[in-house]
């Protein structure tokens, strides 16, 4: 049968859908996927995923799968933990895979309902840093300094001057049992993580760090290369966080510069000319602080 | 077709739409070098790297011709060449 | 002869009421978010599941927004789900409400009545649940307590039928039956069970067979998903009938169908209203009967879909209707005198229409009220005046800026 072959006869997202080439995002979701089984109902807020994954009669998804708004996801997955438990369909666990306009922006006071509550529900934020699907405007994730289509590089602007908001810590903040950073440059890690968020109850939550290559302006090959430098410079710290404390990071081995990361993403091109030193400075403090703050490299 | 009640769909439908059209440029294996680890199959954003008594083929009904897989091969097995349309 | 009850007979708030019918339709999930005045119901719930009377999941949301999003995600795993809000909370729902419709998701909702802010207010009136006319949401306005523990049970069975699969809202007026006591004519439950069997929807969040929910999609389908909800809003009007009648053989209440005709034989005049109003209205019309006035009423009881059909059958002989609207659509009119002029207009011999708005944000509506509004569509009717603009009822020019 057409394509119910090769990497598709098991898959649980089979190709066909529409992301862009080398879309970090699609790659994630492949994983998270193999990570969960079968047996989870995925719930997607609007954005690039719904979007190149639900064109009408077209769908990826060999797991049951709902889109309802952008900003209600959580909701909308706590309604449906409630429903298997009051059908008794104790096997079927809930998953939301979401951007991080939906997550960190405007779902953020139905995540936290979610989170508080302590509804049975895996969160998933694929974290692209800004809302690709409408043209790449800031959200709350942006990362400092990155230029977006609603804070555009200009004569008296360096783009987004804010920091991104440390969501992990707010998620961990309301008790949340499991919550841990993964990025799709380490698929394994990513997958484990998965793993181990399932074995839990009640709230969890995975934010990846998913690359775009048409948003953050790299070459279609590029995503996992991406991933890796972000990581291994310090501004994409991955770690876990297990009933409120840091119980494992990923070590940085070789410690890059920023630089190296920024200089790769177009998004960030501004910075490497000769006016933006001052800022670059800035980036490389918000890398040696999470380095510190998250002892990512080994003291020998 | 008719519509459905409520636009619900069948999972895996998206299997009759062919992203392979979207390619420029084609992955091709050397299978001298590769060394089957498995990593190209991985890395592919849209299923389409697929392996049969451990040699690797591309499905090029759906490869869209990003370049990750031959980006990531650590032995450099896969070349992208121009596509001839 | 129709079946008499045994049920047990109550006097209870109507909060209560709405409560009870609730729990006897035995919804697998409930999520609400409380606000003035449908704190009662929500809380009257709360109780039930406290003491072990009732066996629901509970999800106590931080906002309407997901409360109306937790029933859309319970509604499709296949739970029959309910809600009920109020005024900016309903508001709040908007759009959710839409999307559910255009998802097919049937779960119900009390809508209770309440004028929106600015200025805000605990008033009541109908804007709130006005503005979700247009949504894809089935509409019902009822009259009494007895009525909103009838059209609940009644909304669970229609909302799940297999070809009308759409949210239904029933609508009652803040305070005057929220907060109201009456006495109401229970159902056994399994009277109950038989007439509402267990929600078995075709389709739901199924891992044995993965389907997707919630599709993008563009203009060659997007029409007509559009108008197969239309469909399903022209069908339900069949078929609501129907379930409306098959309650009624049990209960051996009979509310009407769509809408109730009353006293409209023979009459000139025809007030059209829905609401808790209409006792009101009922018992101007006794008294203006009594006078020799031909005078009628006309009670919307589902307002979407619109009964345009059985409204004509009632009015065609009148020689004016004068439509009450407590809602009012800014810089045009009320909805269901634009409702009813848009349905008629076209059409030969039709009886004048005059929109009257009247009781927002709690003014008060009493016989005397409506014999004025009686005496100014005369009026207009023998100027032979036509009436562009609505009529505000008791509106007091003086203290206008
Ligand atoms: C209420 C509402 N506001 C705005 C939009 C427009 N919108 C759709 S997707 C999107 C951005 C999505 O960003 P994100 O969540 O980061 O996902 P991404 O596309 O980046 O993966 C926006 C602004 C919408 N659909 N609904
Ligand atoms: S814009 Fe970025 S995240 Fe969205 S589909 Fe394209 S590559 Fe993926
Ligand atoms: S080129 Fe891209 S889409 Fe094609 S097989 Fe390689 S990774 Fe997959
Ligand atoms: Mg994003």
């Amino acid at each position: 049968m057409n394509g119910e072959r090769g990497a598709n006869k098991e898959a649980l997202f089979v190709s066909g859908h529409r992301a862009c080439h080398g879309c970090g995002l699609a790659l994630a979701v492949r994983h998270i996927l193999k990570a969960t089984g079968p047996d989870v109902i995925v719930v997607t807020p609007t954005g690039c995923l719904e979007t190149f994954s639900s064109p009408y009669g077209y769908s990826p998804w060999r797991v049951p799968w709902i889109h309802h708004l952008f900003e209600n996801a959580p909701a909308v997955a706590s309604g449906i933990a409630a429903a298997l438990s009051a059908q008794k369909r104790n096997n079927v666990r809930v998953v939301v895979i979401g951007g991080d306009g939906s997550t960190f922006d405007i779902g953020f006071g139905a995540l936290s309902g979610m989170l508080e509550r302590g509804d049975d529900v895996l969160y998933i934020c694929t974290d692209n840093g800004a809302y690709m699907n409408t043209g790449g405007q800031r959200s709350g994730a942006t990362p400092t300094y990155s230029s977006t289509t609603t804070h555009p590089v200009g004569r008296k602007s360096m783009g987004k001057p804010q920091l991104k908001k440390d969501l992990p810590a707010i998620v961990a903040d309301h008790g949340t049992p499991y919550v841990a950073t993964a990025s799709v440059a380490y698929l394994k890690d990513l997958r484990k993580k998965v793993e181990k968020a399932m074995t839990y109850h009640g709230p969890r939550y995975i934010q990846i760090d998913t690359p775009c290559p048409s948003g953050w302006g790299f070459s279609s090959e590029l995503a996992l290369e991406i991933g890796r430098l972000g990581v291994n410079c310090g501004l994409v710290p991955l770690f876990e966080m297990e009933n409120g404390s840091l119980t494992r990071v990923r070590k940085i081995r070789k410690k890059l510069q920023v630089t190296e990361y920024l200089k790769a993403q177009s998004r960030f091109k501004h910075l490497l000319q000769e006016d933006g030193s001052e800022y670059l400075k800035e980036l490389q403090e918000i890398a040696d602080q999470n380095i510190a703050k998250y002892a990512l490299i080994t003291s020998s | 077709m008719k519509i459905t009640i409520g636009g619900v769909v069948k999972g895996g439908t998206s299997l009759a739409y062919k992203t392979g059209s979207w390619r420029d440029q084609r992955p091709l294996i050397d299978l001298d070098l590769c060394k089957a680890c498995g990593i190209c199959e991985e890395v592919c954003p849209d299923n389409s790297v697929y392996a049969e008594d451990e040699i690797y083929y591309i499905d090029y009904e759906y490869c869209k011709g990003c370049g990750l897989c031959a980006h990531e091969c650590p032995v450099d097995a896969i070349e992208m060449v121009l596509e001839e349309k | 002869m129709l079946e008499q009850t045994m049920s047990n007979v109550k006097v209870v708030e109507g909060s209560e009421a709405v409560a009870l019918a609730v729990k006897g339709c035995r919804p697998e999930v409930i999520s609400a978010y409380p606000i003035s005045p449908q704190t009662h119901i929500v809380e009257w719930l709360a109780r039930m599941m406290a003491n072990g009377e009732m066996d629901t999941e509970y999800v106590r949301v931080e906002s309407e927004f997901s409360a109306a999003s937790v029933i859309s995600g319970s509604s499709a795993a296949g739970s029959r789900s309910y809600t009920a809000s109020s005024s900016q909370g309903l508001l709040l729902m908007t759009e959710v409400l839409y999307c559910s419709a255009g998802m097919r998701l049937p779960f119900v909702i009390t809508g209770v009545n309440r004028a929106l802010s600015a200025p805000i207010t605990i008033q009541i009136d109908h804007q709130d649940t006005i503005s979700l006319r247009d949504s894809g949401v089935i509409q019902f306005y009822v009259e009494s307590s007895q009525e909103v523990y009838d059209t609940h049970i009644a909304a669970f069975k229609i909302a799940e039928d297999p070809q009308i699969l759409l949210p239904v809202m029933v609508c009652m007026d803040g305070w005057i039956l929220t907060h109201s006591y009456e006495r109401i004519n229970f159902i056994e439950q399994e009277k109950i069970d038989s007439f509402l069997p267990p929600f078995r929807p075709a389709n739901f969040l199924d891992v044995n067979n993965p389907k997707a929910w919630g599709s993008y999609s563009e203009e060659n389908v997007l029409m007509e998903f559009k108008y197969s909800v239309q469909q399903a809003m022209q069908y339900g009007k069949k078929r609501i009938t129907e379930i409306f009648a098959e309650l009624a053989r049990i209960t051996g209440r009979d509310h009407g169908g769509l809408i109730e005709a009353y006293r409209t034989e023979d009459a000139e005049v025809i007030l059209l209203a829905m609401g808790s109003v209409v006792g009101t209205i009922k018992e101007a019309v006794d008294e203006l009967r009594s006078i020799g006035k031909k005078v009628g009423l006309v009670k919307i009881r589902c307002y979407r879909p619109f009964p345009h059909e059985d409204i004509w059958e009632a009015i065609k002989a009148a020689k004016v209707v004068a439509v009450m609207d407590a809602n009012f659509s800014m810089g045009s009119e009320g909805a269901l005198g634009m409702d009813l002029k848009s349905k008629l207009c076209g059409m030969r011999d039709t009886p004048l229409v005059f929109d009257f708005i009247a009781g927002l944000g709690g003014r008060e509506i009493n016989v005397k009220t409506v014999r004025r509004i009686v005496e100014k569509a005369e009026e207009m009717l023998n100027k032979g005046l036509p009436l562009s603009e609505s009529y505000w009822v008791d509106l007091n020019p003086e203290i206008l800026p």
